[in-house]
Formats: C-alpha cells, sequence, structure tokens
C-alpha cells in the first residue's frame, strides 16, 4: 500500500452545524485515506457522525451544516480539495455519480416512488454523458441485467412500489456504478434488508468491485458485515475516530475500551447459552458543544479521572497501520 | 381501469337520480309555493282570486298534481334538455341560465387559472426560501387573504377604486357594453371589469394554496429520493422540479376536478356585492322567491357537476401517482 496510490485524503474532517441551541459538531476531526480497490469500513453507533461523514465527502451535508478541513480527491495527477468547492456547483457534481457514487440506506424510500427505476437510473448516465434516451435505456437494462435482477426489460418500467427491497437495493448499486465510479459510499446498505437477502447484497458488492477496480467506504453498525467486508475499519464515535486499523487488528487486537466492549456485545458460537451479553452503559451523548475530553468517557470502564476529562486524547500509533485514541496507550 | 371507470359511472347514474328527488323534496319544503307567494303579494295590492282562478293558475303552473306527479313531469323533462319554466323570470330556465353561465365560467375559469399562476410559484419559493424574508411577507399577506372574507374585500375593493381613481368597481361591463352584442370592444370592456372579482374572489384560495403547496413541498424536500438525485450530480433546481415538486403538486392537480361545481356556481355573495351577472345571485333570488324549478334546475346541475368532478379527480389521482391503483387487489 503505497501512499501515492491513495485516491481520496481526508484530513480533519469537521461538519458543524450551527443550531439555536448550540454548535452541533457532528463530525469532529476525522482523518482518513481511501486507497484504490480496498474497502474501509466505517463502524458506530446511530449517532456517531458516520453517515454525516460519508454525506461531507459529496457535500451533501443537510442544511445548516457546514465542512471544514480537506478532503484531497486526487485523480490523474490533479487533486482537488472538495471541501472549498460550492456544494451546488458544476465542479463538484461532475464527481458526484461519476467519480465518488453513493447507495443508501432504505432502498424503498431512496428512489422517487413516482419515477420508473429505468427513469431514475438513465438520469445517472444523462446528467454525465452526452447520449441519447434510448442509448441510457439499453445502458440502463444492461445494469439491471449486471446486478442480477430478473426480466431487465420489464423491470426497467416497474416503479419502485413494484419491486421488493431487495430488488430495489440491486437497482439502487446499478444506479450508483452506471458510470463506473472510483469510490462508491455505501451508507448501510444491508440494514434495511433481510438477513438472506443481506448475504446476496453483499456478494454483489464484492463481485462487482473486483469487476470495476473500485473503492468502497463501508458504513455500517453491524461488526459482522465489516468483518465480511472491509480491508481497513474506522471506529467512530461522537464525530472522531477513536480506532483504526485493519479489519484483522480491529477484530483480533481492540485496543479502544469502546471497540472492546463493540466486540463484547456481539453473540458469539460456543458461548454459554442464557448469558447476557454485555451492553454497553448509557446511551451515545449529542455532542452539542462538546467540551474538550474524550466523547467515551461517561461510558468509558476504565475511565481515569484527570486524564479523560482534561483534553482530546491524541490518536497514538500502537502498532504499524493501527492507530488508537486514548489515554492507556501514552507513555 | 375500464371496469373501474364502468362500475362508476353505473354507481353515479344511481346517485344522481337520488340527488335529483333529494333536490325536489328540499326545494318544495318551505311552506308554500310560488303561486301563494304570487298570490298574497297580489292580494296585497286589493287584487281578488276566486278559488276557480286560483285553480286555473295552479294548472297553468302545473302545481296541481301530487308531488310524485310534479316530481316526475320535472325530471322526465330534465332529461330531455327541458329545464323547466321560470315562474318569475317567465322563461325558460334553459334561456336564463345559457345567458348567465359562459359570464359565470369566464369568471371562475379566469379565477381558477390566477389562483394556481399565482400560488404554486409563491408556494414553491416560500418552501425552497424558508423562513426567508420573502417567506414571511407571502405568509403575512396569505394569512390576511385567508381571514378577510371576501365580500369585506370587494366593499374596500370598491370603495378604494371609487375614492381614489374614480372608478366604478361593479359589474362586468361598462353601462354602454352591458346590453350590447358581442364585439371586440366588450371583450376588451369585460377584460378590463374581471381582474376585480377575480382578485377578490381568488384571494382566499390563493392564499390557501400557497400554505398547500408550501407545506406538502417542505415534507418532500427532506425526503431521501431528493438526496439520491442530488449524490447522481442532477442540478439543484432540475432535481428539484423533477423530483419534490412534481410529488408535492399530486394532490393539487388531482383535486381539480372538485372545482367544476365552482366554475359553474360562482361566488354568490361577492357576485351580489359587486352586482355580477352570474348564476349565484341567479339562484340565490330563485330559493327566495320559490321559483323552484330555476331553483332545482341549478342546484341539480351543481349536484351533478360535483359528482363528475370528484370522478375526473379520481381518474387524474391515477394518472399522476403510479402508486394508486383501482384494481382489487388480490
Amino acid at each position: 500500500m503505497n501512499s501515492d496510490a491513495v485516491l481520496l485524503e481526508i484530513k480533519d474532517l469537521r461538519t458543524y452545524f450551527h443550531l439555536d441551541e448550540g454548535v452541533l459538531k457532528a463530525v469532529d476531526g476525522v482523518s482518513f485515506n481511501i486507497y484504490p480497490n480496498r474497502v474501509l469500513g466505517i463502524v458506530g453507533e446511530s449517532g456517531c457522525g458516520k453517515s454525516i461523514t460519508a454525506r461531507s465527502i459529496l457535500r451533501i451535508v443537510p442544511a445548516p451544516g457546514k465542512v471544514n478541513g480537506e478532503i484531497l480527491f486526487h485523480q490523474n495527477g490533479s487533486t482537488v480539495d472538495l471541501v472549498t468547492l460550492s456544494p451546488h456547483g458544476p465542479q463538484i457534481r461532475g464527481i458526484r455519480g461519476r467519480e465518488i457514487a453513493m447507495i443508501f440506506q432504505e432502498p424503498m424510500s431512496a428512489f422517487s416512488p413516482v419515477h420508473t427505476i429505468g427513469n431514475q437510473i438513465m438520469e445517472a448516465v444523462l446528467v454525465h454523458e452526452r447520449v441519447d434516451k434510448a442509448e441510457a435505456r439499453r445502458r440502463a437494462i444492461e445494469l439491471l441485467t449486471h446486478v442480477g435482477i430478473p426480466m431487465p426489460e420489464r423491470r426497467v418500467d416497474a416503479y419502485p412500489h413494484e419491486m421488493s427491497g431487495g430488488m430495489l437495493q440491486r437497482a439502487m448499486i446499478a444506479m450508483a456504478l452506471a458510470l463506473r465510479p472510483q469510490v462508491l459510499i455505501a451508507d448501510e446498505p444491508t440494514t434495511a434488508l433481510d438477513v438472506t437477502i443481506q448475504a446476496q447484497i453483499l456478494r454483489l458488492m464484492k463481485k462487482l468491485k473486483s469487476e470495476i477496480g473500485m473503492s468502497i467506504i463501508f458504513i455500517t453498525h453491524d461488526l459482522g458485515v465489516i468483518a465480511n467486508m472491509a480491508d481497513d475499519v474506522a471506529v467512530m464515535y461522537l464525530g472522531r475516530v477513536v480506532e483504526f486499523g485493519s479489519v484483522r487488528q480491529i477484530f483480533r487486537n481492540p485496543q479502544h475500551p469502546y471497540t472492546r466492549a463493540l466486540m463484547k456485545s456481539i453473540p458469539k458460537i460456543g458461548e454459554e447459552r442464557g448469558a447476557k451479553l454485555a451492553s454497553i452503559q448509557g446511551t451515545v451523548p449529542v455532542p452539542l458543544d462538546p467540551p474538550r475530553r474524550c466523547g467515551f468517557a461517561d461510558r468509558c470502564p476504565e475511565f481515569i479521572a484527570g486524564r479523560c476529562d482534561v483534553d482530546v486524547p491524541p490518536l497514538i500509533e500502537t502498532e504499524p497501520g493501527h492507530q488508537v485514541r486514548c489515554v492507556l496507550y501514552e507513555n | 381501469m375500464w371496469g373501474y371507470v364502468l362500475r362508476r359511472v353505473s354507481y353515479m347514474l344511481l346517485t344522481i337520480w337520488a340527488l335529483s328527488f333529494v333536490v325536489f323534496v328540499i326545494i318544495q319544503l318551505p311552506p308554500g309555493d310560488y303561486l301563494s307567494t304570487y298570490i298574497s303579494s297580489q292580494q296585497a295590492q286589493g287584487n281578488t282570486f276566486d278559488d276557480a282562478a286560483i285553480a286555473a293558475l295552479r294548472r297553468q303552473y302545473g302545481l296541481d298534481g301530487t308531488f310524485f306527479d310534479q316530481y316526475w313531469k320535472w325530471i322526465t323533462n330534465f332529461l330531455q334538455g327541458d329545464m323547466g319554466r321560470s315562474f318569475e323570470w317567465n322563461q325558460p330556465v334553459t334561456v336564463l341560465l345559457a345567458e348567465r353561465l359562459p359570464l359565470t365560467m369566464i369568471l371562475s375559469i379566469s379565477t381558477l387559472i390566477f389562483v394556481y399562476i399565482v400560488a404554486i410559484p409563491i408556494g414553491i419559493y416560500s418552501a425552497l426560501n424558508q423562513y426567508s424574508l420573502g417567506d414571511y411577507v407571502f405568509s403575512t399577506i396569505g394569512f390576511i387573504g385567508l381571514a378577510i372574507p371576501n365580500f369585506m374585500l370587494a366593499l374596500i375593493l370598491m370603495y378604494v377604486l371609487f375614492k381614489y381613481f374614480g372608478l366604478s368597481a361593479g359589474g362586468l361591463f361598462s353601462d354602454q357594453y352591458a346590453t350590447a352584442p358581442w364585439s371586440l370592444g366588450k371583450v376588451l370592456d369585460l377584460f378590463q371589469h374581471l381582474w376585480v372579482p377575480v382578485i377578490v374572489i381568488g384571494m382566499a384560495g390563493t392564499a390557501g394554496l400557497i400554505r398547500v403547496m408550501r407545506g406538502s413541498l417542505l415534507d418532500e424536500l427532506g425526503k431521501q429520493y431528493v438526496v439520491t438525485a442530488r449524490a447522481k450530480g442532477v442540478r439543484e433546481r432540475r432535481l428539484i422540479f423533477k423530483y419534490p415538486v412534481r410529488i408535492a403538486i399530486n394532490p393539487i392537480v388531482s383535486t381539480i376536478g372538485w372545482q367544476l361545481p365552482r366554475i359553474v356556481s360562482g361566488e354568490t355573495i361577492v357576485a351580489i356585492v359587486l352586482s355580477l351577472p352570474t348564476t349565484g345571485p341567479l339562484l340565490y333570488r330563485a330559493l327566495l322567491s320559490q321559483d323552484m324549478y330555476l331553483a332545482g334546475s341549478i342546484v341539480l346541475t351543481l349536484g351533478v357537476l360535483t359528482l363528475v368532478g370528484t370522478f375526473i379527480s379520481d381518474i387524474l389521482l391515477v394518472m399522476v401517482d403510479p402508486r394508486i391503483s383501482f384494481e382489487k387487489k388480490a
């Protein structure tokens, strides 16, 4: 993995919402790199900022969110900082869908209910390429075939309510991959689906990834899915990355107390029956004007007064490629 | 779909028949009839009638039969296009309506177009610029428009126009054109008069529709499919009009059929205040004087149009929203 090949460099990303009640720091200093053909898993509870991180990259953060920091997108030897682009301008629109595409959690609501699937897939092509409608339609049918939708010539004219959730998620993947993007952001793509359908969708995504040779940012709260899909993992808590490493490092040697707690909350085969599954005390606080301290301090079993609550812990490299944001690893 | 249409049409015929009966009952409901009103007014002037004369008049007006005889006569003639004679005007009802209906429809359709053209863009603007200065200004005007009864607005406008501009705001024509045959000058004159009633009648509807459009568009703007389109790189203005506006406008488009009876009836109170020659005041006077064939014909026509309008709305709803289906699910 050589750093020259990095595709997307996210440096100190901060996405704040200036509300009447105060400043909501949804993403507060997140950094990571996306390399070609690799899958980065972002894992965390609801409200930890993982979806806002993804939306910040495409600059589709809901109002009044403000994106700061750097999002460097390297392509063909040139570099653009996506943070500096106007969120409605032509430059970012040229990247959305074409270079960086996104799929969403609820396939049922992610498609417009009054337009056909084909119309919406064709739009993805027509926005970026100068082709006529017949060609776009031909491409849409081809894409639907590719993602394993039976009878694509008929399904292309179907409305979303006429299709199942799994089929719609396939259609959404087809739509996202219409222009063979370099990066696919998948925001909980399987959360709303049945387990059997989940497995099919994950298999499809893996297959398409190796065919197209794209990178995936896979956002989920499901550690099982992360283990299945990701090469690298970023564990997020309260708007910050608290641990980063390869999937092996994170699962074999979780270091942050939060990551360790997450691992304990997964049921394992062979454990005593009827034993109570470990859970993390308390809830994720709302990052409204958060104090400068470790976000997990209130819930942490290894909380150290006077150290965890005085500053944000730095990100410490504990082994090559494995970083953790916790004072326990300070020398 | 065709099976549904057929079923709906047959229900409609049944409803219309029931409606005609109810209309007739209601019109007969007040004590006495046109003749008794007429006779008492004649007696007040010192004219006397003997029983034979009254019976002759009764026969002449067709008021001598039983209730059912009268109903039967009315409804069979109605089906043949003969709506009976107006006692008061001493003219066939069809002639009276032919005079007033075209003007009523011109006024109502102009008002409808005014309401849609003004309200929909403002509603869209207000939703896209929620809590902006423009949104507040339009909301304030909208609330005032909703709160002022339109006859009041008519009186205020008439007063202001007369006092400060020396214009008379009543009627649809200037005096020299009122009884003149149609000509280019008369048409232009009509349009010069039309705007006052259009604004007065359209005010409340515009204000209401702005609220509806703003509210339903705000609901749609935050939906996931809008984000999806944005993530595809679609231009903001294009995606707003293609997706959320298209969906928010559905209920407005599909309820357009409900405007049908209103197009024919016109506003009664405003028409009386502004002395507009429309069907509203005609129905009002017919009801007062128990001019039963005239009143009955207008009310029945409005009822039929309500049914037809609802039917059109239902069909439109299927056309604009693919999620709605009339086929019975198995």
